[in-house]
């Protein structure tokens, strides 16, 4: 900046991490319909991606017959925004990252689109609308907006609309603020329309999405003395279809379903979830490894979902004593927890999806892999989100991680497993099987393509 | 131990084996308790930390005390150290200096593996040795600075327990409370820090000194006047690349120094 004959000298390879970091991706979420998929990164902007329309494009339910149609949409960059800023905290002489934590879209009630993305404060409400015609032919303006010298006006003309290129508008249409004093780790949009939750660490406040100034209070877990904290709220989320549900999760391991009719603040459970810890298994690490990093909803309503270290596990809301299926997701890591400890990497939260169906389930692990469930068979596989190994239109291959016994080609081993190379964010389409994945600073879309000679679906990939 | 010409019987070489394992899980434990309090140290930078995070290495740590509480360990260190003031000093105690009857005890070399409890193998890792490294010989104000800002909230309670002599030997721990006490430091940095003046005496008296200076981390580690490469980040450092610390010193010479690191993090 002005000492250049010193620069030589400087490092600079912390600028080169420094401008990279704001680009991390920290949130992937499909709208509605799977049109529109945004983004959110550490820097605070959101990037919203559109699918291209192909022409005859068949609708899921025909796939034998794609052979002529071939390939879905690719998804392009639609809007970028930022949605949030570096703030202060002057009451704590704190910083406030601008990072996104989450992004919730609202279901499509016109032509606008709109979602909420939110940071570790403040929630905001963006109305994202296209534009295409623009007016001309103003009398007092000319085409540039200037006021026009009145004495060169000499006839009247009517304004018409022509169209233009599309624009898309991106505006704040509702800021959320001062509603959290810990740090807001879910936001969910309620099925009822006109609410949704945010949940930080210790609170649960519920919004009306037209009213700013207030919220409800409807769970609070703060200790009357700080001393004794011992657990905190890790994720939460609504019913998909019954508006007075919502489920919280723990760092214990621990799921509460809630219902508001029972109570303004729903600090007793309506029912609690609960696996019973193995005494054989017991270490120093058993209590962090269960902390439940993400929760979600099955599409029926029926299961949830839920991820802490080391598993996936489902469960069925008529069943609090345990969940109904457990998958390993990267146990060989069991015996390395101290070194995961002692590097953080055990503290990282991993999200979960379902599919449309419900019938698989998806997540991340390290080492840019991610593992997909399909719960009819109970078998996992193993997928990749590297660059390097996934060209556009290549048909991803299912890697192993070699534990022992005969190992094959292209196995990897534990020890040889990338810890900075996390999978930690993902979305599903809500109805077609094109899944989103984060990967540090790149996006991989891949979509299921049905290949005319076989039954079976390969996924063909799409890096942006 | 055995008199001249005596063979070695079997049994013995088995419960050798026996006593090598609980040393070695003892002191494996060990390194874990003192990994988790630096990290809930340094878990304060210019955002606030992760309360999830907080809250779990708090746990670990309250889980190790009561473990090491109920198999007698932790009165052995009190003991070893021939102090046990309040109970929450205890917490503290043992913590950054790793007591020198254990090392004794085990009597094996300053580096070793830290394993997991279930018995992994990792990278060797020098804990003890670099905590007990960590001199503040530029006296209390200086060894202040090294700890993260959060923690200077404690600054005036040490200097007023200073120069209190532990000398009561042999109370009973109860590290529930020590726990407690701990896991107030590290919470309450989650609450406003700078009180409203007149809301509460013991508040004012903490924050009364407090300096805005302790957020600059320039000014944290200038303020480390001894070797520059002891202060709690090099010592993360350290512990991460595998790195044994140059100095070698004894603990024993460092202990009323880092008694009072004790004392800021208990808080007593």
């Amino acid at each position: 900046m002005g000492e250049d004959t010193e620069s030589s000298k400087v490092n600079h390879s912390f600028l080169r991490d420094y401008v990279t970091e704001a680009d991390v991706i920290s949130t992937v979420e499909f709208n509605h319909t799977g049109d529109l998929l945004a983004t959110g990164d550490k820097g605070g902007r959101v990037v919203v991606f559109q699918r291209e329309t192909v022409v005859g494009h068949k609708p899921k339910g025909e796939l034998d017959q794609v052979g002529e149609t071939g390939e879905s949409g690719e998804y392009n960059v639609y809007s970028t925004f930022q949605s949030h800023e570096p703030d202060f905290d002057y009451l704590k002489s704190l910083e406030i990252e601008e990072k996104i934590n989450k992004i919730r879209w609202l279901p499509q009630q016109n032509a606008a689109h709109f979602l909420l993305s939110t940071n570790d404060k403040t929630i905001k409400l963006w109305k994202v609308s296209e534009r295409d015609k623009q007016p001309e032919g103003y009398n007092l303006k000319d085409e540039e907006g200037r006021v026009k010298d009145i004495s060169t006006v000499t006839s009247l003309q009517v304004p018409v609309l022509r169209p233009t290129d599309l624009m898309v508008e991106v505006r704040p249409r509702r800021v959320f603020s001062n509603g959290h004093t810990y740090h807001v780790n879910s936001i969910s949009v309620n099925s009822d329309g006109e609410t949704y939750l945010s949940a930080d660490d210790l609170r649960i406040n519920m919004w009306h999405l037209g009213i700013t100034d207030r919220s409800f209070n409807i769970v609070d877990i703060k200790p009357a003395n700080m001393e004794e904290l011992t657990e905190v709220i890790t994720a939460a989320e609504f019913h998909p279809h019954h508006c007075h549900l919502f489920v919280y999760s723990s760092s214990k391991g621990s799921l509460r379903l809630c219902d508001m009719r029972a109570s303004a603040l729903c600090d007793r459970h309506t029912k609690l979830f609960e696996e019973p810890e193995d005494p054989g298994s017991r270490s120093f690490f058993s209590e962090i490894v269960s902390s439940v990093s993400d929760v979600k909803f099955s599409h029926n309503g029926r299961y949830l979902l839920t991820r802490d270290y080391l598993t996936a596990k489902v469960w069925d809301l008529h069943m609090e004593k345990g969940p109904v299926e457990t998958y390993q997701v990267h146990d060989y890591l069991r015996t390395k927890l101290c070194s995961l400890y002692e590097n953080d990497c055990i503290f990282d939260k991993f999200e979960c999806v379902w599919n449309s169906s419900d019938s698989v389930i998806m997540t991340g692990a390290y080492n840019s892999f991610f593992r997909m469930f399909d719960r009819e068979t109970g078998r996992g596989v193993t997928l990749e989100a590297w660059r390097e190994t996934s060209k556009p239109r290549a048909v991803l291959r299912t890697r192993r991680i070699y534990t022992g016994g005969k190992r094959r080609r292209g196995d990897v081993g534990v020890d040889s497993l990338d810890f900075t190379k996390k999978i930690l964010h993902m979305a599903w389409h809500p109805e077609e099987n094109i899944i989103a994945i984060a990967s540090t600073n790149n996006l991989y879309i891949f979509q299921d393509r049905v290949s005319p000679d076989t039954q079976d679906p390969d996924l063909g990939s799409n890096t942006i | 131990m055995y008199s001249k010409g005596t063979k070695r019987k079997f049994y013995d070489s088995v419960d050798a084996a026996t006593d090598n394992k609980a040393a070695l899980y003892s002191r494996q434990r060990q390194s874990l308790l003192d990994m988790s309090l630096i990290k809930l140290q340094l878990c304060h930078m210019l955002v606030e930390p992760n309360m999830c995070r907080s809250v779990l290495i708090a746990n670990t740590v309250r889980h190790i005390q009561e473990e090491m509480t109920h198999d007698g360990s932790w009165q052995l260190v009190t003991e070893a150290f021939g102090s046990s003031g309040p109970s929450d000093h205890l917490v503290a105690t043992e913590v950054l200096c790793r007591s020198s009857a254990l090392e004794q005890q085990g009597g094996g070399p300053k580096l070793y593996s830290v394993m997991g409890y279930d018995g992994c193998r990792e990278e060797e890792v020098v804990t003890d040795e670099a905590l007990c490294s960590v001199t503040f010989s530029g006296g209390a104000p200086s060894l202040l600075g090294t700890i993260d800002h959060c923690w200077d909230r404690a600054e005036l309670r040490m200097a007023a327990v200073e120069d209190r002599v532990i000398k009561d030997s042999g109370s009973e721990v109860e590290s529930g409370e020590g726990a407690k006490t701990v896991m107030g430091q590290v919470f309450g940095t989650f609450e406003i820090k700078n009180g409203a003046p007149g809301s509460d005496p013991a508040l004012e008296e903490l924050f009364s000194a407090v300096d805005a200076s302790y957020y600059d981390l320039d000014t944290m580690l200038t303020s480390i006047q001894s070797t520059p490469k002891m202060g709690p980040y090099n010592l993360l450092d350290s512990m991460a690349s595998s790195h044994g610390p140059t100095s070698n010193s004894s603990c024993r010479t460092d202990l009323s120094e880092l008694d009072h690191i004790m004392e800021i993090i208990v808080g007593s």
